[in-house]
């Protein structure tokens, strides 16, 4: 204390969280800060942790599967998807055509729905509250036909290991098509108060640049990945569910900052709204359930499946030693290999610019902390 | 030029406000005036378990075959039954259901061999004690009576 005079810079240390509404759950970041800047940061993570992985490990298959909803429980039906589809694998079962068609609707209502409660957050954190409610207003139009379709909005438990337990209510296609027609003019909408609006451009622009490179390096994978210029997406590179029946882009940006992010998952919107259009067009007649064992039991082995969840690569790592029961279940979850990046994005940004780069991972703390 | 125009009136600004008050007509209201309306669930809605029974002589539909205990995830669900000698089938006792450890999952309902057990329309479980969420077969019967209030 002595040496230092008054103008000198010693290192601060921040508390931000874990009870920070920006840190969208309870993410407790602890900044480094020379005056303003950010000269490192520490994520402390695992106020969430449930055991997730544990609890797979004495429920039998069948029972799991609503735990993995409680991981992204604002992508519920991607979680529900990556379980049935590994699972499968140990099988070596495939749905029916039925609901594999149906089972692309609904997650990618599920990936609208994601980026929607992403948008409303994130431009919140920043300081716009107006599309917070506009987009929840559009989320309720989705979580109605979910609860149509499966009786929950949240949480639903929507897929079953071979197909889907409930068949599709009377009414769905034109509710989806409704919901197709009235949701673009919608994403327009949002971009009119958004993209051209000056406060959210200086905020953004430059703002957490995470160049191509460097998100293979973490592994950063997803809307992040592609708005550094890097065009991967799951769906196209190793179809499942029989994605590659569709025609659709992967909307791809250059400099991988927040802003290009934003644009990347506003594009995603519309390209999720053209799938969804063509799927409802050819939903086949047939059985919705596969021919799966009352009780599963898979051989000894290992399977590993990967989706593209909202949030980027979700994996679902399954073992099986021959048991009704799952030997070991390891999940890959997007947000939290996105949340490694927050350190990199973060060194020499200022304090307010934190808040939009945690926004714009798009973390959900229950996938992080499991 | 044009741009900074643009920049001293506001253009971008103002974009975004005609935005705002576009959805201010009263067509755009979404909010429900919650205890007053009540919110229509959908039809298969996944709330209150119900316990169904014949509704010509009052009997209980369930066969006591414990199929919903075994697919709990939670074990939530506790059924003890009495052989009865002179039909040779089990009669039900008691049927416990711990709805404060109930995730709505729906997989007891599936695996109900005879419709008995059900997740129906309700949605109002709230009680004042913790005992209050742990329900006995004569609350399962009968349904939950949230108070209705008057406005």
């Amino acid at each position: 204390m002595a040496d230092s005079t008054f103008l000198d810079s010693t290192e601060l240390v921040l508390n931000m969280g874990p009870q920070h509404p920006s840190t969208h759950g309870v993410l407790r970041v602890i900044l480094k800060l020379d005056g303003e800047r950010v000269r490192g940061t520490e994520c402390v993570i695992g106020y969430l942790h449930r055991g997730v992985e544990k609890i797979a490990e004495n429920r039998t298959y069948q029972m799991f599967a609503p735990y993995v909803d409680r991981m992204d429980y604002v992508a519920s039906v991607s979680n529900g998807l990556g379980y049935c589809l590994a699972i499968e694998k140990l099988l070596n079962v495939e749905a029916p055509p039925r609901a594999q068609v149906a089972r692309v609707i609904l997650t990618e209502l599920n990936r609208i729905a994601s980026h929607l409660i992403w948008l409303g957050t994130h431009a919140l954190d920043i300081g716009a509250i107006t599309p917070l409610f506009y987009v929840f207003r559009e989320r309720e139009e989705i979580l109605n036909i979910y609860e149509n379709y499966c009786g929950a909005r949240l949480t639903t438990h929507a897929f079953r290991i071979g197909g889907l337990q409930y068949e599709l209510y009377d009414g769905f296609e034109e509710q989806v098509k409704a919901f197709c027609d009235m949701f673009l003019p919608k994403v327009d909408e949002y971009e009119e108060l958004l993209t051209g609006n000056r406060i959210w451009i200086e905020r953004l622009k430059g703002v957490g640049i995470l160049n191509g490179e460097e998100c293979k390096q973490y592994g950063v994978t997803g809307p992040m990945l592609r708005a550094a210029g890097v065009k991967w997406d799951l769906r196209k590179a190793q179809p499942y569910s029989g994605y590659e029946q569709y025609d659709f882009e992967i909307p791809t940006c250059e400099n991988g900052d927040t802003f290009d992010r934003y644009i990347v998952r506003m594009q995603e919107m519309r390209q999720s709204v053209r799938i969804i259009r063509q799927a409802v067009e050819k939903i086949p007649a047939g059985p919705i359930m596969g021919k799966v064992p009352k009780v599963i039991k898979p051989p000894v082995g290992e399977a590993y499946v990967s989706i593209e969840a909202p949030k980027g690569e979700l994996g679902y790592f399954v073992a099986s030693d021959g048991t009704t029961q799952p030997y070991r279940v390891r999940v890959r979850p997007p947000s939290f290999i996105n949340l490694q990046s927050l350190d990199r994005m973060c060194r020499g940004a200022l304090i307010a610019d934190v808040v939009a780069i945690i926004g714009t991972i798009d973390i959900v703390l229950g996938e992080v902390d499991r | 030029m044009r741009k900074l125009l643009r920049k001293i009136f506001l253009v971008d600004l103002m974009q975004g406000l005609r935005v705002t008050f576009r959805n201010q007509s009263p067509k755009c209201i979404v909010t429900e005036q919650y205890p007053q309306e009540r919110p229509k669930v959908a039809e298969r809605y996944r709330g209150a378990p119900r316990l169904n029974t014949n509704p010509d002589n009052g009997e209980t539909l369930c066969i006591s075959c414990n199929l919903c205990a075994v697919a709990c995830p939670e074990h939530l669900i506790v059924v003890t039954s009495v052989r009865n000698e002179q039909t040779k089938r089990k009669d039900l006792t008691t049927f416990t259901y711990d709805l404060s450890r109930c995730m709505f999952c729906g997989l007891c309902e599936d695996a109900c061999p005879v419709d008995a057990l059900e997740l129906t329309q309700d949605f109002e479980l709230a009680s004042y004690t913790r005992e209050g969420a742990i329900w006995d077969r004569q609350m399962l019967e009968d349904g939950p009576k949230p108070a209705r209030y008057k406005f």
